[in-house]
């Protein structure tokens, strides 16, 4: 299988704390890649720096066998193929719910009002949110609004969706109605990296699973081996602390 | 839920006392209110019209047969305010938008205008209203300049729009880095330029946060509109001055002084319902 995000040798830096010290990763087609590890441990920078929302400082980073990270090429046709969502939604409140998803669509890849909204209104459907086309953000639950935020990212047909800790802002009855999404994404072959603090469903997607410490894959493996027979101490520790917490 | 007949639930005995109680309540309060609006306001009129020099007073100021008399020159000025403030408003607005755009901007082939654009809000937004007019309507004449305007009205226009764009670039400007950088990040990770993120995203959302500061600025662009009289534009507050200093009856400036209130007060109003009912269709937490 091809891989359709590698990284070599990455490294960032916000001053003297380094926040990826030398990442090497590699993502196949239709893989689920799943970053575990305590806040700060440098999951979001590395989705960030995935999506060029931040400059590394060192390494490169491929998407299909190209270098995004060369300074001459277009952040704007890189990030029109990756889908990002974030942990606090970031929905545009100005905007109802149709008009966020179709807004990349009709601006960025030039369809026409009706396509989008055609595109729109299909995933709205498939994901049970057909009646809230016309509402406000801000009129709707939580988990609704990351679902949304989700289909907002799928309307541009990503090659690579980036999931930044989606759940950690909803409460756990939420959480289910959200994941269960990305779990129907997985099956159709939607190619993914995730930073997330579910352990169980770490375990349902994952085709790797990776443990960050302070800027370092520490550990990675199937989620059999890193989740359930860590070998690292560091991960041992980790996932005791998770499990005391009842997230395992 | 319809289901549940509403005929089912009739308010309990202690509900009951409790809607008495505070209907015996709100009734007290508003005699409060009542007994303690007309104790104020009474005085108030008391001292004003017991005052040694009351009947002075109403003769100058508060002769309405003389009121009706200036009224309609009164109204004439207004107008040249008005519409000073309609078309000094178009550009100050266009004007400002230019100036908030280029001083938010971090693109490198802006960098000199970004300068300029910073300079331009420096003195304009330092300097007295006044003087600019000054400056302008007297001094842009004396260059003697070809095709330049002599016209009171326009050079007193531009000097107020020099200014004020200034003060509305400010307020913009401060819209647009109110918006939280996480909106821009999800704009751009769709893949919008940074152009189309501010003209979608950014600009919409800080436009309605800076509505409220606008009207205030909108509404004194009206007021300082008046200040252009002073280059002999006959405007609301000349004609009032003209009328004043004919006869010594300053009841035109209380009638300038009414007109100005009858526009801006319910301009304020209008916009304030406006900005709830947008809020509310929006959030249930105040302007995002």
């Amino acid at each position: 299988m091809a891989n359709v995000l590698e990284l070599q040798n990455v490294r960032k830096a916000f001053g003297a704390e380094v926040v990826l010290n030398n990442l090497s990763l590699q993502v196949p087609e239709h893989t689920a890649t799943v970053l575990i590890g305590a806040s700060g441990s440098g999951k979001s920078t590395l989705l960030r720096c995935i999506n060029l929302l931040e400059t590394i400082d060192d390494g490169q980073i491929f998407l299909d066998g190209s270098e995004i990270t060369d300074p001459a090429i277009k952040v704007d046709d890189v990030r029109r193929k990756l889908g990002m969502v974030f942990q606090s939604f970031n929905l545009f409140p100005h905007k109802t719910v149709l008009e966020n998803i179709t807004l990349a669509p009709i601006k960025v890849q030039n369809k026409s009002e009706d396509e989008a909204r055609e595109i729109a209104t299909k995933l709205l459907s498939r994901f049970d949110l057909a009646d809230k086309a016309d509402q406000y953000p801000d009129r709707l639950s939580g988990g609704q609004q990351q679902r949304v935020a989700i289909i907002r990212s799928l309307a541009i047909n990503p090659r690579l969706l980036l999931l930044d800790e989606i759940t950690s802002a909803l409460d756990p009855v939420l959480v289910n109605e959200v994941l269960s999404i990305v779990r129907d994404l997985k099956q159709d072959g939607m190619t993914m990296v995730l930073a997330t603090h579910e352990m169980g469903f770490a375990t349902q997607v994952a085709d790797e699973v990776c443990f960050l410490e302070s800027g370092n894959i520490l550990e990675r493996g199937s989620a059999e081996q890193v989740l359930k027979n860590p070998t690292n101490q560091k991960t041992q520790e980790f996932l005791k602390r998770v499990h005391q917490a009842g997230r395992l | 839920m319809s289901e549940i007949k509403s005929s089912a639930w009739s308010p309990s005995s202690r509900e009951l006392e409790r809607r008495a109680l505070r209907r015996k309540l709100s009734r007290k309060q508003a005699i409060i209110a009542a007994v303690s609006s007309i104790f104020v306001l009474g005085s108030l009129a008391v001292v004003l019209i017991t005052s040694p020099g009351w009947d002075v007073v109403k003769a100058t100021f508060f002769d309405i047969e003389y009121g009706k008399e200036v009224f309609p020159t009164v109204v004439k000025g207004l107008w040249i305010n008005l519409q000073l403030t309609f078309f000094g408003g178009i550009a100050i607005g266009v004007i400002a938008m230019g100036l908030a755009l280029l001083r938010t901007t971090k693109s490198p082939a802006l960098t000199p205008f970004r300068f300029l654009a910073t300079a331009y809000v420096d003195i304009f937004r330092g300097a007295p209203l006044i003087l600019i007019i000054l400056l302008v309507g007297f001094g842009v004449p004396a260059l003697r300049l070809q095709g330049v305007s002599s016209n009171v009205i326009v050079l007193g226009t531009i000097a107020v729009v020099l200014t004020y764009s200034a003060y509305v670039a400010e307020v913009i400007r401060s819209g647009i880095l109110s918006i939280h950088p996480s909106q821009r990040a999800a704009a751009r990770s769709l893949g919008l330029t940074s152009g189309q993120t501010m003209r979608f995203v950014v600009l919409p959302q800080a436009l309605r946060r800076v509505v409220p500061p606008l009207l205030n600025d909108f509404v004194s662009l009206l007021k300082d509109t008046g200040l252009v009289s002073i280059l002999g534009v006959t405007d609301a507050v000349r004609a009032a001055q003209i009328n004043a200093s004919r006869t010594f009856n300053y009841t035109a400036y209380v009638v300038a002084a009414i007109l100005f209130l009858l526009i801006t007060i319910p301009m304020t109003r209008y916009t304030d319902r406006a900005i709830r009912q947008r809020t509310q269709a929006q959030n249930s937490e105040g302007a995002i």
